[in-house]
C-alpha cells in the first residue's frame, strides 16, 4: 500500500435545518486503500460522502483531495468533482443515453476527448465491468445489478482519483447483489482507491482494509477490519456488526460474471 | 345546388387559401416564439434564483390568467393608444407567441420535474457544470418527456389563430361579401380539421422518432 493521502477530512460539520448530521468527522483514506463506512441509517453516512465531492457544502471543516484543499475559497468545484467518482444507491444512470453513451459522455463534454478515443474507452470500461455486449441498451433495459455496473463504469471513465460508494447495492434484488460486489472487489484488487458505505458486511471484512463505524454523526471506531470485526474496542461496534451481519446476511463478493 | 357551392368555392377560394397560409405563418410563428420564451421561463422556474422565479411566474400566471381575446385586443387598439403600432400580423404573432410561451413554460417545467434530481446530481458528480448538466443530461430527457403536450398546445396554436381571425377578419368580410355565412365557417372548419390532422401527423411522427426506452409518458388530450 502507498502512503500517499488522497482523501483527508478535517473536523467537518453539517446541519440541515435544526439537526446537526455531521458532528466533527476527521478521516483520511491514503492511496490504494478500501475504507468502508458503516453505521445505521441517519448518521451521515452519505452526508459525508456528498460532502466529500462537494454535492454538499458542508458548514465547517475542511477537506483536501491530495494536496489541493477542496473546501477553499474559489475552488472549482466542477473540476473537483472530475476527480472523485460517485456511485449512487439508485444507479442514476442518464435515462436518454444508452450503456455507452452514458460512460462516453464525460468523456466527450467534461474532459473533451475526441468521439472516437471516447468511444474505444468506454468500450473498455464497460469491459472491466463485464458489460461490453450492452454497449447499446437503454438503463430501462438493464437489470439493477447491470444498471450500477453501467455506474461504476461511468465514474471509473473519469479516471478518478478515489471511486465514493453511496450504498451501491441497497436498491439491489438479493441475487444481483453478488454481481456488484464482485465488480468492486475487482477494482479494489486493481489498487483502486475506494470510500465505501454499505451494510454488506461479507464486503467489508473481505475486501476493505479499514472500517469506520459512525453513529449520531460521529466516528465510533475505526480500525482495520479485522480488528473491527474480531476486537472491537467499543459494545457499541460489537452489537451493531452484530445486528447487522443478521439482518443483511453476509453476501460474498460473487465471481465476475 | 353543387353547381352553387362549386361557384362560391371558385369565388372565394384565392381569399381561403390566403387566409390558410396567414393561419400557418402566425401558429409557426407564434410556436416558436412560444419556445423561445417558454423555455427559459421553465428554466428560470425550477432552476433560477428568486428574483428569476418571481418574473417567470409572473409571466406565466399574467398570460395564463388572461382570455386570449382580451390579450390580442389590447395589443391592436389599446398600445397603439400609447404610441406603439405595429403592423396586424405582427401584434397578432407575438401576442400569440406570449400567450403559448406561458403554457409551454408549463409543460416544459412539468417535464423538468418529471426528470428528476437525481440525473442533476448525477451530471455534476462526473463534473458537469450545472449549464452542462442542463443541455446535456436535463433538457434531452424533458423535451421528449414534454412531446405529447406540446402536440396538444401546437393544435391547439392553429385553431387560436381563428380568435385572430375574429379580430383581423378575412371569414367575417367574406361571409359578409357573400352572404353565405355557414358556408364561408364550414370551409374554415374543414380546413382547420385538416391543418389539424397534419400537425398531429407531424407531431406523431417526431414523437416516434425521438422515442427512447423508459422515457415515454402518456399525457392526456384536452
Amino acid at each position: 500500500m502507498n502512503d500517499e493521502t488522497i482523501i483527508r477530512v478535517e473536523d467537518l460539520r453539517k446541519s440541515y435545518q435544526e439537526s446537526e448530521i455531521i458532528k466533527g468527522i476527521s478521516l483520511t483514506v491514503r492511496e490504494q486503500e478500501v475504507v468502508v463506512i458503516i453505521g445505521p441509517s441517519g448518521t451521515g453516512k452519505s452526508t459525508l460522502l456528498r460532502c466529500i465531492n462537494l454535492l454538499t457544502r458542508p458548514d465547517s471543516g475542511r477537506i483536501w483531495l491530495k494536496e489541493q484543499e477542496i473546501t477553499a475559497p474559489h475552488t472549482d468545484e466542477d473540476k473537483v468533482r472530475q476527480h472523485i467518482g460517485m456511485v449512487f444507491q439508485d444507479f442514476n444512470l442518464f435515462n436518454h443515453l444508452t450503456a455507452l453513451q452514458n460512460v462516453t459522455i464525460g468523456l466527450t463534454k467534461v474532459l473533451r476527448m475526441d468521439s472516437r478515443e471516447a468511444r474505444d474507452k468506454g468500450l473498455w470500461e464497460l469491459e472491466r465491468v463485464g458489460l461490453v455486449e450492452k454497449a447499446a441498451s437503454y438503463p430501462a433495459q438493464l437489470s439493477g445489478g447491470q444498471k450500477q455496473r453501467v455506474a461504476i463504469a461511468r465514474a471509473l471513465a473519469m479516471d478518478p482519483d478515489v471511486m465514493l460508494f453511496d450504498e451501491p447495492t441497497s436498491a439491489l434484488d438479493p441475487e444481483l447483489i453478488g454481481e456488484v460486489l464482485g465488480v468492486m472487489q475487482k477494482l479494489a484488487r486493481e489498487g483502486m482507491t475506494m470510500l465505501v458505505v454499505t451494510h454488506e458486511m461479507g464486503f467489508a471484512r473481505e475486501v476493505s482494509d479499514r472500517i469506520v463505524f459512525m453513529e449520531n454523526g460521529y466516528i465510533v471506531e475505526e480500525g482495520p477490519s479485522r480488528q473491527m470485526f474480531y476486537a472491537p474496542k467499543f459494545t457499541r461496534t460489537r452489537e451493531f456488526l452484530g445486528k447487522i451481519s443478521e439482518l443483511y446476511g453476509e453476501n460474498r463478493p460473487g465471481e465476475m460474471q | 345546388m353543387l353547381d352553387t357551392l362549386l361557384l362560391f368555392l371558385q369565388r372565394t377560394a384565392p381569399e381561403l387559401v390566403q387566409g390558410t397560409k396567414i393561419t400557418l405563418q402566425l401558429a409557426l410563428i407564434a410556436l416558436s416564439l412560444g419556445i423561445l420564451f417558454g423555455l427559459p421561463a421553465a428554466l428560470a422556474r425550477v432552476y433560477g434564483g428568486v428574483i428569476a422565479r418571481r418574473l417567470a411566474i409572473g409571466y406565466i400566471e399574467l398570460f395564463r390568467g388572461t382570455p386570449l381575446l382580451v390579450q390580442l385586443f389590447l395589443v391592436y387598439y389599446g398600445l397603439p393608444d400609447l404610441g406603439l403600432t405595429f403592423s396586424r400580423l405582427f401584434a397578432a404573432s407575438i401576442t400569440l407567441g406570449l400567450n403559448s410561451g406561458a403554457y409551454q413554460a408549463e409543460y416544459f417545467r412539468g417535464a423538468i420535474q418529471a426528470v428528476g434530481s437525481g440525473q442533476m446530481v448525477a451530471a455534476r458528480a462526473v463534473g458537469m457544470s450545472r449549464l452542462q448538466a442542463i443541455c446535456y443530461i436535463i433538457l434531452p430527457q424533458a423535451l421528449r418527456l414534454a412531446l405529447p403536450a406540446w402536440s396538444n398546445e401546437a393544435v391547439s396554436m392553429i385553431k387560436y389563430t381563428a380568435v385572430v381571425f375574429l379580430i383581423a377578419g378575412q371569414a367575417k368580410i367574406l361571409a359578409g361579401r357573400y352572404f353565405n355565412p355557414i358556408e364561408v365557417y364550414l370551409s374554415v372548419a374543414l380546413i382547420y380539421i385538416f391543418l389539424v390532422f397534419v400537425a398531429t401527423q407531424i407531431m406523431g411522427g417526431i414523437e416516434r422518432k425521438m422515442r427512447t426506452p423508459g422515457l415515454e409518458m402518456e399525457i392526456e388530450r384536452h
